[in-house]
């Protein structure tokens, strides 16, 4: 119950902060946080759980909704779910935070969209019946399309009709390839269902299992985003207003990664192992793409959009190279990068607040007149850039740490993105705070409101990076299930798309128990 | 003593905690107190710990104190702790006890700054992160600290942010050394996946009995920690960060730019030097490098009009003459020279500073003259750190450093006459350029105000550290002068010994002979060409070759001006080229399509009937065709 509970507290907190927002537009945001705060207890509450015991999975209900159809109103948590839940709710308290001064027009509906969203996201990771899948993942978009569309900047309609345009063709394709296998399993098990865990005992092998699994990865390609799929994704980021922009970049885009780590390997294990080269290609393209469009834009928020490109082409990267490593890694990264980026776009909305431009020729020597904000700006760039000691390093070393193991030559380039990276965050603290500027700034720093928000991300990115164990072990059970899956195919099939170094990982595990 | 080391990086780290969150409200002087303090303590930790450690009675050669785990996955799993032996030990005495003056001097010498704090809190993040690199037990740690030093040295390069140029400059240093730190990383991965550890020792052991002498693995091994190094110790070709990190403020230069961080890359390769061993071609460029970057970066020096850039390229030739000890196995002869290096360098820098700050920020040593009186404190201690980085015979420091180094690059079994060459060729380049500043600088014409008096803050480290870089030379000796050996003694549970032929006395001596000629010649040129203006150099600067020559130099061997046309040119026109994203062009595309194809066939809906009559008896035409036809 307390997974339902989960999802229908930041949709019925939508609804009465709706209602309310006609008396005073301030019931609304502290209705929204309190809706949040009260789904973090019962998130903690699962945490608990997964705290004191060993089994993957924490909480599980099913109730009957379409028999007839094998489908069934199914959620589970484990602790890759449940680890994107936490991100869920703790970003969606930032993006209410966010808002706070940023919103001003329809305050109300604002909110119940922003709730929506939340719970479509929550939906989405909690899901384990394909067509409540489904189901959640359109429910993020719609509201996700008003939220642009109505709060968004200068080239919002077009933003909006593009982001639709691209997840819906993504999603349309992944609804083709969810009946499709719902028909040839049906047809080979004699039951048709749409359960994840029936799914699962029975692998679909042959060349359909290719085309079903290719239809899954483009609707998670469009919203990781993979190059070439990710034209949508600067437009969006940029035109959305700072929450938008926090939860597409923090939340949104890890939908992507959790759908090919949920889904594509263990559905489809033979099929994503031939498809890993083309896969962790596109990965690679995606760091160094990224990272050099970031570097060519002038515009602050697009900048900081293209560096997801980048980001999340580690985790692409990483989920494909399937072994412990790198699949831990890509989920460190997820969470890491929900903070770093989503502080980012914090941070560039409270500038666009004051300043009124994105446009960063026109920006330079703000440190002067807003050091604490130059220095938050600076802290995350490094984190970015992948410092040691805060949490993207862990997750980008992790997952080439296993790309390495899985196949050297994808290192070799992928390491290169560490140097494009530095170039971009460098130049982007470089280009708005130092230097001089002909503009005598006169601005407010950071208020206490934006100064918590953006030391509760550094706390994060810090405890990430120094001591990110808890993390690992909650995910683990769940990241051992997923590599199982792809091994025992790997054995059955002996069609080994590239060289593993079993023959080291003894040795490797030999030195661990030391 | 040994259960509290930890509180040698951890005390930097306080400070800079300290000093990071407290916001504005602390006088100056407490900033200063808790500044210079935080690395002070540390520097009273670590040399009781060391004096420990060097108790006879004790045989333990090395210790590891751990804090805890940093993370484990499926056998990826650093610790964070910290490793004490010989080597290491002797990196974080120089580290904090050099630290600890150069944040003394600070105290004074940027009491003006606006930013003082953030000064104070940059420094002791800097110093913790280095402490952290040279302690650290495992690769890992390592790296932390090694990305740690380099963000430091980032931020403090660009300290003075005001100034766009700084800030390029800043970048520039970090991009550049993180080109090498990708290759670290790599050589990382490498070792973990064929040896399944990232403990250093428990590397080395198991690399030397995995891998045999001269073997693939080895090789690619070395060489990838090899390109870390060159990019943190500024040697050939990564080297081109290093003079404009001059940025900086001079504090800056001498702790990172040219004591500490700059070194890590000579104490990385000692630390692996199992892995150099098995690797002898890997070897042979190390020492290849050192040499061409120790007569590159001495020539630039000797045409710079720039006092600190002089010292830069001063900086790297040193570091030069260390890899060159590194590449012929003389291994604790390489951290001998970064000892003595680290003082007389520091002093250098400096006593530059004071004269820099009595000259109004002038860096141009052509603007100066005749500051012998006027600055004597810099005077006597610049003085003192040049002589030591010529290598005065028999009373300078750095005399007995470079002398083991030119001695093992003939003796060692890696060495040949001609890296013995190359070297003494330095060494008198590195006189003559030195000296030359000495001349212009303190000699000649005067031509400035008054300037202030320096306060004891500033004063007592330029003494101590002059006194160092004099006396540091004296822990080791040739056989000619007392055959003093405490500090390879002291080093030899941490490095092996280099492998040399034995030399007869007469050799040895013949060979110091020369070493010391060579480097006093160097002196008497500078003195014929730079006490007075001289007209031979105008001549000869005149000719076109001349100018060509001084052009080259002064520009660094035009690494800069060809990375530039092969890297940063294109790089920066491929991403303005592309800037609006070429595959949003096929998406922008189809809607286009999709648009007029809208537009042409809306154009078919005239709304007049004989049309669509028409439009029907075309079609139904060709359906009866396709049936009957097909």
């Amino acid at each position: 119950m307390i997974l339902v509970l989960l999802i229908l507290i930041p949709f019925l907190g939508g609804i009465v902060t709706w209602i309310l927002a006609g008396r005073d537009v301030r019931w609304s945001r502290w209705i929204s946080l309190a809706a949040l705060v009260i789904d973090l207890i019962g998130a903690i509450y699962l945490a608990f759980i997964a705290w004191s015991s060993s089994g993957m999975w924490l909480a599980d209900i099913q109730l009957e909704w379409m028999p007839q159809l094998g489908i069934s109103f199914h959620l589970a948590v484990d602790g890759l779910s449940l680890v994107l839940v936490f991100l869920t709710l703790f970003l969606g308290i930032i993006s209410v935070a966010c808002s706070w001064t940023e919103i001003q027009e329809n305050v109300g509906f604002f909110h119940f969209l922003l709730m929506t969203v939340l719970s479509g996201i929550l939906g989405v990771f909690l899901a384990f019946d394909l067509i409540l899948f489904y189901f959640f993942w359109e429910l993020m978009l719609v509201p996700m399309y008003f939220l642009i569309g109505i709060w968004g900047h200068e080239n919002r309609i077009y933003a909006a009709i593009k982001f639709f345009i691209f997840t819906q063709a993504g999603g349309l394709l992944m609804l083709f390839a969810m009946l499709g296998l719902y028909f040839v399993n049906g047809g080979s098990t004699g039951t048709y269902t749409f359960d994840y865990f029936r799914l699962l005992e029975n692998p679909v092998t042959g060349p359909i299992s290719f085309w079903l699994m290719l239809g899954f990865f483009a609707a998670f390609a469009v919203k990781l985003p993979a190059v070439p799929f990710h034209t949508w994704l600067p437009d969006a980021h940029t035109e959305a207003p700072t929450a938008g922009s926090v939860i597409l970049a923090g939340l949104l885009l890890k939908t992507g990664g959790y759908g090919l780590l949920r889904f594509i390997l263990p559905l489809f294990p033979e099929a994503a192992a031939s498809f890993a080269p083309v896969a962790m290609t596109m990965g690679l393209v995606g760091i160094l793409y990224g990272a050099i469009l970031a570097f060519a834009q002038t515009d602050l928020k697009r900048l900081v959009a293209y560096t997801s490109v980048s980001h999340l082409g580690f985790v692409l990267l990483g989920v494909f190279a399937c072994n412990q490593w790198a699949l831990q890694g890509a989920v460190v990264q997820m969470v890491a990068h929900g903070l770093s980026t989503g502080a980012l776009f914090v941070l560039v909305g409270a500038l666009q607040e004051r300043i009124h431009s994105r446009d960063m020729s026109h920006m330079g020597g703000l440190w002067t007149s807003v050091p604490r904000m130059g220095g938050a700006v600076l802290f995350f760039a490094l984190a970015s850039l992948g410092l040691p000691g805060l949490g993207n390093f862990v997750g980008e070393f992790l997952i080439l740490v296993g790309v390495y193991q899985a196949n050297p030559l994808y290192t070799i380039p992928a390491v290169f993105g560490l140097v494009f990276a530095a170039v971009y965050s460098l130049w982007l603290v470089q280009k708005a705070f130092f230097g001089q500027s002909n503009e005598r700034w006169q601005l407010p720093d950071l208020s206490l409101r934006e100064t918590a928000m953006a030391a509760s991300m550094i706390v994060g990115l810090v405890w990430l990076g120094l001591h990110p164990q808890p993390l690992l072990n909650v995910t683990r059970p769940a990241v051992e299930a997923i590599q199982a899956s792809e091994e025992a195919s790997r054995d059955a099939s002996q069609q080994v798309p590239f060289e593993i170094k079993s023959a080291n990982v003894p040795t490797v595990l030999e030195s661990g128990n030391r | 003593m040994f259960t509290k080391v930890w509180l040698i990086p951890a005390l930097p780290f306080l400070g800079f905690l300290i000093l990071a969150l407290s916001g504005s409200r602390f006088q100056k002087r407490v900033i200063a107190a808790i500044g210079v303090g935080s690395v002070g303590i540390s520097a009273i930790v670590a040399l009781i710990a060391m004096f420990e450690f060097m108790i006879p009675l004790s045989k333990q050669t090395f210790y590891v104190h751990s804090v805890g785990s940093w993370f484990n996955v499926a056998g990826f799993a650093p610790k964070i702790s910290f490793y004490f032996d010989a080597l290491s030990l002797t990196m974080a005495m120089v580290v904090t006890v050099v630290g600890f003056f150069i944040h003394l001097y600070s105290a004074e010498y940027m009491i003006d700054e606006e930013d003082y704090q953030k000064f104070f809190a940059y420094m002791n993040l800097f110093v913790g992160f280095m402490l952290v690199l040279v302690l650290a037990d495992n690769m890992l740690l390592l790296y932390l600290g090694w990305e740690g030093v380099g963000i430091c040295s980032y931020l403090l390069i660009g300290f003075w942010y005001k100034n766009s140029e700084n800030g390029y400059a800043a970048i520039k240093a970090f991009v550049v050394t993180r080109i090498g730190d990708t290759a670290l990383a790599l050589g990382i991965f490498f070792l973990f996946a064929h040896l399944g550890t990232l403990q250093i020792q428990e590397i080395m052991t198991r690399a030397s009995t995995a891998w045999y002498p001269g073997s693939q693995t080895a090789v690619i091994a070395a060489t990838l920690i090899l390109i870390g190094a060159l990019g943190k110790s500024a040697q050939l070709p990564l080297q081109t960060w290093l003079p404009d990190a001059m940025a900086g403020p001079t504090p800056v230069s001498a702790l990172i730019h040219a004591a500490t961080m700059v070194t890590a890359g000579v104490y990385l390769i000692a630390r692996t030097n199992v892995l150099f061993s098995l690797a002898p071609p890997v070897q042979t460029t190390v020492a290849t490098i050192g040499l061409l970057t120790l007569l590159i970066a001495g020539f630039s020096a000797l045409v710079q009009t720039d006092i600190k850039r002089v010292l830069a390229y001063s900086t790297m030739s040193q570091i030069g003459y260390m890899f060159l000890a590194l590449g012929v196995g003389a291994w604790s002869a390489a951290i001998f020279h970064f000892f003595t290096h680290a003082f007389f360098k520091s002093v250098l820098f400096l006593s530059a500073g004071v004269v820099i700050g009595a000259m109004h920020h002038e860096q141009n040593i052509f603007k100066m003259g005749g500051l012998r009186k006027k600055l004597p404190v810099a005077f006597w201690t610049f003085l003192i750190g040049s002589g030591s980085l010529a290598a005065i015979p028999l009373i300078t420091g750095g005399f007995y450093s470079k002398d083991a180094i030119l001695l093992f690059t003939w003796s060692s079994e890696q060495g040949s006459p001609l890296l013995w060459l190359g070297g003494v060729l330095g060494a008198f380049i590195t006189s003559l350029y030195i000296f030359r500043v000495v001349f212009l600088v303190f000699f000649g014409q005067e031509r400035s105000g008054s300037p202030k008096k320096p306060g004891p803050a500033i004063v007592i480290p330029l003494a101590v550290l002059a006194g160092l870089s004099v006396v540091s030379g004296f822990l080791e000796t040739p056989r000619i002068l007392g055959h003093i050996t405490l500090f390879t003694d002291f080093l030899q549970t941490a490095l092996p010994a280099v492998k040399s032929e034995h030399l007869s006395m007469s050799t040895e001596t013949l060979l110091a002979l020369v070493a010391a000629v060579i480097s006093l010649s160097g002196v008497l040129l500078g003195f014929f060409l730079y006490r007075e203006p001289s007209a031979i150099l105008d001549r000869l600067a005149a000719t076109r070759f001349g100018s060509a020559i001084h052009e080259y130099w002064y520009a660094g061997f035009g690494f800069d001006w060809l990375y530039r046309r092969i890297f940063i040119v294109p790089f920066v026109w491929i991403s303005s080229k592309n800037r609006a994203d070429i595959i949003d062009s096929l998406y922008t595309g189809i809607a286009k399509v999709a648009g007029w194809l809208n537009g042409v066939l809306s154009r078919t809906q005239t709304g007049l009937v004989r049309h669509y009559a028409v439009g029907i008896a075309v079609g139904a035409i060709l359906a009866a065709a396709f049936m009957v036809f097909l």
